[in-house]
């Protein structure tokens, strides 16, 4: 699967290195409102911790809400990147060129910001040094003598996201060491002065660079079980919570990182449509690429919507009253039973049947209006699993309530949107969003073969 | 006599090769003549010598120190907060499992960046001679030779057919 015409590296290099080399009119407006929206946040946030966590809608039993609801999603989106990065690396498909970059970068942005919502959430985030323990033999509370309950999966929790956060960052890094040195190589003065030293003194003699590609395979090898395992473990935050009965499911885990691919892989195709657009990397970012993400979709869908038929049949089949009570308000009460028609809908139903379209697939409208689409649903869902579980949460109706959220919770959960497109745009200031060296290789392996009286493109493959 | 380096810029990949071919049958040794590209060529497109690593080493040990480092975490804090949940061990095996699980990852792939910046030769403060004109797709083939021989050498390289022999660092940016 090839189009589009070869390309010099010169050319490659000046048409990547557009977004840092010579920065768009808009750039610093851009980033400018981002940054203002997310400073009124901040200020926001600051309102909520000088007030209390009385100014949003949490209450007594839904003491988790937005912000819970929306690390989950953030979580979700950051497995794009190992999704991507790792998977398609390691079975060296050809159009994963263009996208790993963005993917991993979007990881990053993603787990930090998803790191920040349950930090908001205690209303008391100065308190986040009693909570470093992964660390080791640093202990929380050490005055009196308390440590982290290891059998609590809010203790695995982080240990999991940080140590995803940790090796994303990492895998981010070495992969930019040559293009680094590109950067070096173009650049004057001080900007010279810090791409050198990132550079590390890179030459790309062959040792080098078998070294990147053996790094490439062997991280994306480490990285993949890590990947699996962080949001299998967000979901034993509920799937392993004594109190909420209708949580306890055991397909929970392979649900949710099924869930997270499909909202991830859709935001990175997304934001390659964007950067495509903002940047007219219309030679690296083709129809193509974001043809083969569609259908990558289509199956990912098809393998979560099986997953959620699954956990509303189970949760059915016990007739349990605690599980019927939790289904009786997601199925029958308004509006929780539209927000699920809407939720099914514009995650599985509404996109899938334009994926099944090749002309919708490489329309990039359609496309992104497909993409925001399972992204708002995937947000719906973890909403529609946290806050009915715990409106549900007691056996006595007299115990039942419901949860509308504040201003407050909009502003900080909209804000931290805001807050990954700035962090983008930034970073694109500064490092090529696309893999320089990976365009490049694509391009020396790439020829055409004659097969009878047609040519075709070929590309070759190296063990 | 002391060496000096060499640098020859090439076109195209078989021209970068025919020159290591005529530094191989002049008499440098492969260990004094490598090849410098700004994107990964197949292994052996050059006719380079076979690199060898350790890389694999580095991830096993740094498991083993995150799986130690892991149990001693989690069965540690847990004796030292002994509080009974459930009527479960204190030392509950499937909760530490997980942070140790965690640990031997974190450590694993941080040894492995480590061994991937050992292995790779870097950081490289010195880096000799260079043109930036490599990461513009010229293929650079860096030799060190006897100084007596600087001049036999550019010849040899001009004629695999270098656009350019350079004998000190430049390019557009350096």
């Amino acid at each position: 699967m090839q189009e589009g015409t070869p390309l010099q590296s010169r050319q490659i290099n000046r048409e990547l290195l557009v977004s840092i080399l010579n920065s768009p009119k808009w750039f610093w407006m851009a980033v400018g409102i981002l940054g203002l929206i997310v400073l009124f946040a901040m200020g926001t946030a600051g309102l909520m911790i000088n007030k209390g966590m009385g100014v949003t809608g949490l209450n007594r039993p839904v003491m988790w809400g937005f912000f819970i609801t929306n690390f989950v999603f953030w979580i979700g989106i950051s497995h794009a990147g190992v999704m991507l990065s790792a998977i398609l690396r390691l079975s060296k498909a050809e159009w994963r060129r263009p996208a790993t970059r963005a993917a991993e970068i979007l990881t990053v942005f993603s787990l930090m910001t998803a790191m920040m919502m349950p930090l908001i959430h205690t209303g008391r985030p100065w308190r986040l040094v009693y909570w470093i323990y992964t660390v080791p033999f640093v202990p929380y509370d050490y005055a009196r003598g308390i440590w982290p309950n290891v059998r609590s999966p809010l203790v695995w929790d982080p240990s999991a996201v940080y140590t995803y956060l940790t090796s994303s960052i990492l895998f981010v890094i070495i992969a930019l060491i040559p293009d680094f040195a590109v950067l070096r190589d173009r650049t004057t003065g001080i900007s010279n002065k810090i791409y050198g030293m990132l550079a590390m003194g890179w030459q790309g003699n062959p040792r080098q660079w078998k070294l990147q590609i053996i790094a490439g395979v062997l991280l994306s090898a480490l990285i993949l079980p890590v990947f699996v395992s962080v949001h299998s473990i967000v979901s034993w935050d509920f799937g392993m919570a004594v109190s909420v009965k209708s949580w306890h499911s055991t397909i929970f885990a392979p649900y949710f990182v099924v869930g997270a691919v499909h909202s991830g892989v859709s935001a990175v195709a997304f934001v390659l449509i964007i950067l495509r657009y903002i940047y007219g990397w219309q030679n690296y970012i083709r129809h193509e690429h974001i043809d083969a993400l569609a259908r990558l979709l289509i199956v990912v869908a098809t393998g979560w919507f099986y997953f959620l038929v699954m956990e509303i049949v189970f949760g059915f089949y016990g007739r349990e009253a605690d599980e019927i009570a939790v289904r009786n308000l997601q199925f029958m009460i308004t509006p929780w039973n539209i927000w699920m028609m809407i939720f099914v809908g514009v995650t599985y139903f509404l996109p899938v049947a334009i994926w099944l379209s090749r002309s919708a697939r490489r329309n990039l409208w359609i496309m992104s209006l497909a993409c925001i689409s399972v992204n708002v649903g995937m947000w719906l869902e973890r909403f529609l699993i946290i806050v009915p579980g715990l409106a549900r949460k007691q056996l006595l109706t007299f115990d039942w309530y419901t949860y509308t959220p504040s201003a407050v919770e909009w502003i900080i959960v909209g804000a931290t949107f805001a807050m990954v497109s700035m962090l983008m745009l930034v970073i694109a200031r500064v490092v090529p969003l696309i893999p320089l060296y990976d365009i490049k290789e694509g391009e020396i392996l790439r020829t055409e073969i004659k097969i009878g009286r047609v040519s075709v493109p070929a590309t070759f493959r190296e063990d | 006599m002391a060496k000096a380096p060499i640098l020859g810029l090439f076109e195209t990949a078989d021209n970068a090769a025919d020159a290591g071919d005529a530094l191989k049958a002049a008499g440098v040794p492969q260990t004094d003549y490598d090849f410098l590209t700004d994107t990964p060529y197949p292994e052996g497109a050059f006719g380079e010598r076979h690199e060898g690593h350790r890389l694999y080493i580095f991830p096993f040990v740094g498991a083993l120190i995150g799986l130690t480092v892991g149990v001693m975490l989690t069965s540690m804090t847990s004796m030292a907060y002994p509080l009974v949940q459930g009527g479960k061990p204190i030392m509950s095996l499937p909760p530490m499992a997980v942070v140790t699980y965690e640990s031997t990852m974190l450590t694993a792939i941080i040894f492995t960046i480590i061994g991937i910046i050992f292995e790779s030769r870097l950081p490289a403060f010195k880096q000799g001679l260079y043109d930036t004109r490599i990461t513009e797709g010229y293929i650079g083939v860096l030799a060190n030779v006897e100084e007596d021989q600087l001049t036999s050498t550019q010849t040899l390289l001009t004629q695999a057919g270098a656009i350019d022999v350079v004998r000190n660092s430049g390019g557009p940016g350096a």
